[in-house]
């Protein structure tokens, strides 16, 4: 199965090209247009701020690539913050515009729980998915995921779509839903990291990869 | 409450796992990697590695060790020992660490935490403090793999060390390191409650209780062990349904 990840000068690759590989995935890393463009599976990953991201995609003229991609119906898959760079507009230190593939907006997690606590940012550690209201797993990359299963997640922001039908799957912080797994047709998005999920998350890049 | 991190912690000497007791007395334990690959298969939730004399003999094979480490292992790596700037830092997360701990290069240089808070977030900057007990209620940080009193005050620097963009801190007591006494509770408490990221308790863990002690009473937000793992006196496995039959909210598998 082969499938290019998006090289744009932030964050280590390291871990989500073997992890990928470890799936079966013959892996290309890639900050090429036409490679990007004529790959069969995509993959945006990305840890850091959104502004440095859009700026990395832009400075190698890869927004467009990425954005004509998407329309191909070929999967593609966000990680982290390449999840948030999939959404319209990001609030993170001041406003910034994303790739609008799935549209939303990108926005602080609470620093407060439901009933007023004060909890920790950024939300660091294992947390359990659930299915967002009306969602169904059965023809996602959760395909094979029972509800429950802990993934890792370290973030400070995380995707609104403005449709909630675009909602995979959520986990619950402080008592807020927080949007964790979200897609719109192929273009599918995940806040957390399956690279470093353990074998649920190489479970879950192993059904994208099939996808 | 979020899922109490079971660890898995390796300490590193040139190529070797090894396993002390006061962090002195080294003992070599074989190939870091084979340990590390049983200890991801039994389900540890984070690995930490530490190159433990580096601070002391400086350039170390960590980098090495970490890059075949994340070729098999696919939770989150923290690693510390030596790291002394950003560009350390750098190399550690090109190799797939995930997080760096910094002690001594942070006290002697606390504009240290900042820079690399900054450059690769805080989540990234784990504040390790290495501390030994001096009078009921006082810890003092020790730097140089256990062997330099610094006179600085474990929770104070736990305090400043956050304000200055740590985003987790390891906390490690000399006293009770490889003593299978018990972690220190009360250092882990004191510092827990100074500070509002993430603490991590290692050193002591002997016994099952030893373990609910520190995430009940020292309100530890993950905990690390060594030796207790590498002898297999016990299993991440089993720890983890020791934590959730105690009612611990722990991943599960």
């Amino acid at each position: 199965m082969r499938v290019t990840v998006v090289d744009y000068g932030i964050g280590n690759l390291y871990s989500v090209c073997r992890a990928l590989e470890r799936c079966g995935g013959e892996v290309t890393l890639s900050g090429d247009a036409s490679q990007i463009e004529a790959a069969p599976h995509l993959v945006l990953p990305g840890v850091g701020a959104f502004s440095d991201g859009m700026r990395g995609l832009q400075e190698r003229g890869l927004i467009d690539p990425v954005q004509r991609y998407a329309t191909s119906g070929r999967p593609l898959l966000g990680i982290c913050l390449g999840m948030q760079m999939l959404a319209s507009v990001s609030e993170e230190f001041g406003c910034h515009e994303g790739l609008g593939l799935i549209p939303g907006q990108v926005v602080a997690v609470p620093n407060k729980t439901t009933d007023g606590q004060a909890q920790k940012i950024p939300h660091i550690g294992w947390n359990g998915l659930v299915p967002a209201a009306g969602a169904l797993w059965g023809d996602s990359i959760l395909k094979e995921t029972p509800e429950g299963t802990a993934v890792y997640l370290v973030h400070s922001y995380s995707v609104v779509p403005d449709d909630p039908g675009h909602r995979l799957a959520d986990c619950l912080y402080g008592g807020h839903r927080i949007a964790t797994a979200i897609r719109r047709g192929p273009v599918v998005g995940c806040q957390f990291h399956p690279e470093k999920s353990g074998e649920a998350g190489l479970a879950i890049l192993a059904q994208f990869l099939n996808s | 409450m979020a899922n109490v991190r079971l660890i898995a912690r390796l300490d590193i000497k040139g190529p070797n796992l090894i396993k002390g007791v006061h962090l002195e007395g080294l003992r070599v334990m074989g190939d870091p990697q084979e340990f590390a690959r049983r200890y991801y298969e039994q389900g540890a939730d984070e690995l930490i590695y530490m190159d433990i004399v580096a601070s002391l003999y400086g350039r170390s094979m960590l980098t090495e060790i970490v890059r075949r480490a994340a070729h098999d292992v696919f939770v989150p790596m923290t690693v510390g020992g030596g790291v002394r700037n950003v560009d350390d830092v750098r190399d550690l997360l090109r190799a797939g660490a995930d997080k760096v701990a910094i002690n001594t290069a942070a006290v002697r240089r606390p504009d240290l935490i900042t820079e690399v808070a900054r450059r690769f977030g805080s989540q990234c900057m784990v504040l390790s403090i290495e501390a030994k007990q001096q009078a009921p209620g006082k810890w003092e940080v020790y730097t140089d793999c256990g062997r330099e009193r610094s006179g600085i005050d474990a929770i104070e620097w736990a305090r400043s060390g956050v304000q200055l963009g740590a985003g987790e801190i390891l906390v490690t007591s000399i006293d009770r390191e490889g003593t299978r006494k018990g972690f220190d509770v009360e250092l882990t408490r004191g510092i827990a409650s100074a500070v509002s990221v993430p603490v991590i308790a290692s050193g002591g863990y002997g016994e099952p209780q030893h373990l609910l002690d520190v995430i009940r009473d020292g309100a530890a937000d993950a905990v690390a062990f060594a030796d207790a793992l590498h002898y297999g006196r016990t299993t991440i496995a089993k720890l983890r349904e020791q934590a959730l039959s105690a009612g611990i909210n722990v991943r599960r598998l």
